[in-house]
């Protein structure tokens, strides 16, 4: 079987995974297709749950979303499989390998052997497709890295369950059915409808546009309140969750934006491709963000000015995208 | 982002390559491969140095005698006493005892083998912290 699988390269590994997937059973679709059907964009920042010691900070939805959203608007069904007992998962994945469907699995990163090692935390949300088994070696389709690569039975198991927050207990997927007809337009529509409803909330600053001014503000009083150096570890830790591997860079802001120009192409809506381009300039803006903030994690650059120029930016992306998302809420699809 | 700025920084990922989605000429989406970028690095590298730092603090406590050789393989593998304690098929409070290194000399074979399985080392090592 695995002959026919053909791994696939992309920025985020949700949705790259499920893109993987689905091209294999012949659906022609793109991973930025897929990210803006599920609503992938998001943005929270909740400084009373700690990872690694630092406030969770949330560039998309939560993991598992993307998924479940793009399978119910288009109509595909899929499978879920989540084992109390690892022998038995270990078991259901080679069936299911034997029936010759490559399967996508949620797995910690801590213990992949093949994965960078600078990008080996404790965090349980990864996710890859595994196409098939040579001896005690699974064949794993990562599609955050370039190329195919092998992992041994062992590892995988131990990846599978991986303990802790958002614990994958094993998860197991593939499609079992696609339709022959994807209604494209009601899922464009449904997925750009909940982001712009998300981002644009009303009722808290812990989620969208809100969220992003209330954490902008909080930064210049870092230093101070906390220290020259946690306050550095803080901006690092911002930048990694923006930037760091399978989240395809500026927060998957392009990525949205790509997917605002296909939308625009397929449904012939010019609208559009101009909301794209203010996304891409949304993009850039929290890259330079990331540009600014490096140099101050280093050390190299010291001064609370910097601090006050890292607010500007970030309520400046707060501004744009809160514009983006109004007019992006008025186009009738 | 346009294709010529997406940034090519060997750094943290060695020889893999990420995708960044970024505009051609024309202003159309492509996915570009990057060997990673400087500024990504560098958060990374902080990240590792605090946690590094705190490693190098347990291993000198152990070596003092105040903790057991389990807080230095703790730490190396980025858990807390709870989160070893679900791997390990223990109770946050039992983990933290066994940090105590009067009460992990006294640790039967069974336990720890519990706790060499999940750092992937041998109970020899366990005891030692001898990379």
């Amino acid at each position: 079987m695995h002959e026919t699988f053909t791994h696939q390269h992309h920025a985020h590994c949700e949705s790259g995974v499920f893109t993987s997937l689905l091209c294999h059973h012949g659906v022609e679709i793109s991973e930025s297709m897929i990210f803006g059907i599920g609503s992938g964009l998001f943005f929270s920042h909740l400084p009373f749950v700690k990872v690694y010691g630092f406030p969770l900070t949330a560039y998309r939805i939560a993991p598992g979303g993307i998924i479940k959203r793009v399978a119910k608007r288009l109509g595909i069904r899929l499978k879920f499989e989540t084992f109390r007992d690892q022998e038995k998962g270990m078991f259901a994945l080679d069936q299911a390998l034997a029936d010759g469907r490559p399967i996508g699995l949620q797995t910690g990163v801590f213990w992949l052997p093949f994965f960078p090692p600078a990008y080996r935390f404790q965090f349980n949300a990864h996710n890859l497709i595994v196409y098939g088994k040579e001896g005690d070696d699974y064949l794993i389709s990562d599609p955050t890295l370039d190329r195919p690569v092998k992992c041994p039975s062992s590892d995988l198991k131990k990846a599978r369950f991986s303990k802790g927050f958002l614990a994958p207990k094993g998860k197991m997927y593939y499609p079992v059915e696609i339709p022959r007809e994807l209604d494209y337009r009601k899922a464009v529509s449904k997925g750009i409808r909940e982001v712009c409803s998300k981002m644009l909330n009303r009722v808290h600053s812990l989620v969208g546009v809100p969220a992003i001014r209330a954490l902008a503000k909080k930064i210049p009083a870092w230093p101070q309140k906390q220290g020259e150096k946690y306050a550095a570890a803080q901006l690092a830790n911002l930048i990694r969750m923006q930037e760091e591997i399978g989240t395809g860079g500026a927060g998957f802001r392009f990525v949205y934006a790509s997917f605002l120009q296909e939308a625009g192409d397929m449904l012939g809506m010019d609208e559009l491709l101009v909301l794209s381009q203010r996304m891409t300039k949304v993009g850039d803006r929290w890259n330079s963000f990331a540009y600014k903030a490096a140099p101050v994690c280093k050390g190299r650059k010291k001064g609370r000015a910097v601090y006050g120029e890292l607010r500007d930016i970030l309520l400046d992306c707060a501004d744009q995208e809160h514009g983006i998302f109004n007019d992006l809420r008025r186009i009738k699809i | 982002m346009r294709k010529d700025e997406v940034p090519q920084d060997q750094g943290i990922l060695e020889n893999y390559k990420e995708v960044v989605y970024a505009v051609d000429d024309r202003g159309r989406y492509i996915p570009v491969s990057s060997k990673g970028w400087s500024a990504k690095t560098e958060a990374n590298e902080l990240a590792w140095a605090g946690i590094n730092l705190q490693i190098e603090k347990t291993r000198s406590l152990v070596l003092a005698g105040k903790l057991s050789p389990l807080a230095y393989y703790m730490e190396l593998n980025h858990m807390k006493p709870g989160l070893l304690g679900k791997y390990a098929g223990f109770s946050r409070w039992r983990v933290r005892r066994h940090l105590k290194p009067a009460v992990f000399s006294k640790l039967r074979s069974e336990v720890l083998e519990k706790y060499a399985s999940v750092f992937n080392i041998t109970v020899d090592r366990l005891k030692t912290m001898d990379n």
